[in-house]
């Protein structure tokens, strides 16, 4: 199964963790959240630490993805 | 690249950082239990630039050029600095106005709140329970899908716009330029606009906190509504370490004056101490931030961080040109409308601006 893909760029503070809270909440195991700053990054990955998820983040171009997995 | 100020550790540094200096400022010479206030300060600027006519509450404030250009320097020296806007910015400039007239009910901002609650001022308490409640009812237009919208990349010089705005009125400062025969530029002779530190210790205290805060996000609303949101508690932490560092302060410096009444540049009603900070707390919520992260934004970049700030200065204005802002005496004749008119507004936005199910 492909991963969910949550495009949070150019949302405002927190927005891109209110939807990658939801994607979370309705069990998606696998996400791909994109944002295109640090304070969204750090916000996200602070999220996804407090489920216990593990995450890695990559740049592409000028946006930042970061993949969570439980 | 590691930011020590996003640690947990991190804020709480600079929520002491900012306790210790604000009370120090209001040593200095600033006004009593308002060191640091956002939304007093730019309606000092709206003062000394003529907006309003409140001979008592005119000043150029270094501290507020100090958070947007601390902010704007350290946003570029970490590789922040990034233009963007067009996220409803007309709304948001509404929302400054209406941030500002609830602030104004109650005389003060989320970190003078604090600050007065630190200097021993139980009124404080009514205020912080209306922002709260109103951060509570922005939490939850947020879950139902609020958004103003994605802000778009802008060119790169856009984002210089704010922060040079910012020196110019520091050149004012310094130059003290009268336009006219009796001001503009207006400097109060007495009351809180007369009570300032000096110049350069205001600045650099404006600078630092400004930097510190843009690498720490720090923000008094995001900390409230993280805590109802997501029972996040990183941002209060470092507000709690902000009123911890104020209170130890003003013990040692003799700045605690416990008490409902008679405390300075502050009233006792308290149904509109709550509704003001309510009204003020959902535009906050409603907007992304508290005033003071509106300044930090506005410095690295965010057009529409300085679209709500240049609302707040406007709103400034409006809240003393149409006797809506408060006294020592308790609210005005037109706060409590200015505060249902802005309730309403920020009700409307709430229910109309959403993303589809």
């Amino acid at each position: 199964m492909s991963a969910t893909r949550v495009d949070a760029r150019g949302l405002s503070c927190p927005q891109p963790v209110v939807l990658t809270g939801k994607a979370i909440g309705a069990g998606v195991e696998s996400l791909e959240v994109l944002v295109d700053n640090e304070v969204s990054k750090e916000n996200v990955l602070r999220l996804a630490k407090r489920h216990k998820m593990q995450t890695s983040v990559h740049e592409e171009g000028p946006d930042i993805v970061i993949d969570i997995k439980k | 690249m590691a930011n020590p100020f996003a640690s947990r550790t991190g804020i709480i540094v600079v929520g002491v950082a900012i306790g210790i200096m604000a009370t120090l400022l209001q040593y200095f010479g600033n006004p009593p239990n308002m060191g640091i206030c956002v939304a007093c300060f730019e309606r000092d600027i709206a003062g000394a630039l003529g907006l309003h006519r409140a001979a008592v509450v005119q000043y150029i404030r270094p501290e507020i050029i100090g958070f947007v250009l601390g902010a704007f320097i350290a946003a570029m020296l970490a590789r922040e600095y990034r233009p963007r806007g067009g996220s409803a910015p007309l709304i948001r400039f509404f929302l400054g106005v209406f941030a500002m007239i609830g602030a104004l009910v109650f005389l003060g901002c989320p970190w003078r709140a604090m600050l007065r609650l630190a200097g021993g001022d139980w009124n404080a308490l009514t205020g912080l329970a209306g922002l709260a409640s109103g951060i509570g009812v922005g939490v939850l237009f947020l879950k139902s899908g609020y958004s103003l919208g994605r802000a778009q990349t802008q060119k790169a010089a856009t984002g210089f716009l704010f922060p040079v705005f910012m020196a110019g009125l520091f050149l004012l400062l310094v130059f003290q330029v009268t336009f006219a025969e009796g001001g503009p530029i207006f400097f109060s002779q007495k009351g809180p606009g007369s009570q300032h530190a000096p110049l350069l210790i205001s600045l650099g205290a404006g600078l630092l906190v400004g930097a510190i805060a843009q690498r720490s996000r720090f923000c008094t609303m995001g900390a409230l509504r993280d805590v109802i949101l997501l029972r996040d508690f990183h941002l209060i932490s470092g507000v709690a370490a902000l009123l911890v560092a104020a209170l130890a302060m003003n013990l040692i410096l003799g700045q605690f004056k416990p008490g409902f009444a008679g405390q300075p540049i502050a009233h006792a009603d308290h149904l509109w101490n709550f509704l003001g900070m309510a009204l003020s707390g959902m535009a906050f919520a409603l907007a992304g931030g508290c005033p003071g992260r509106q300044l930090f934004l506005s410095g690295e970049g965010d057009l529409d961080a300085g679209i709500f700030a240049m609302g707040m200065i406007i709103g400034a204005g409006v809240s003393h040109n149409f006797a809506m802002a408060s006294s020592p005496a308790g609210a005005a004749a037109f706060g409590p409308a200015g505060v249902i008119v802005g309730l309403v507004f920020c009700l409307a936005v709430g229910f109309t601006m959403r993303e589809r199910a």
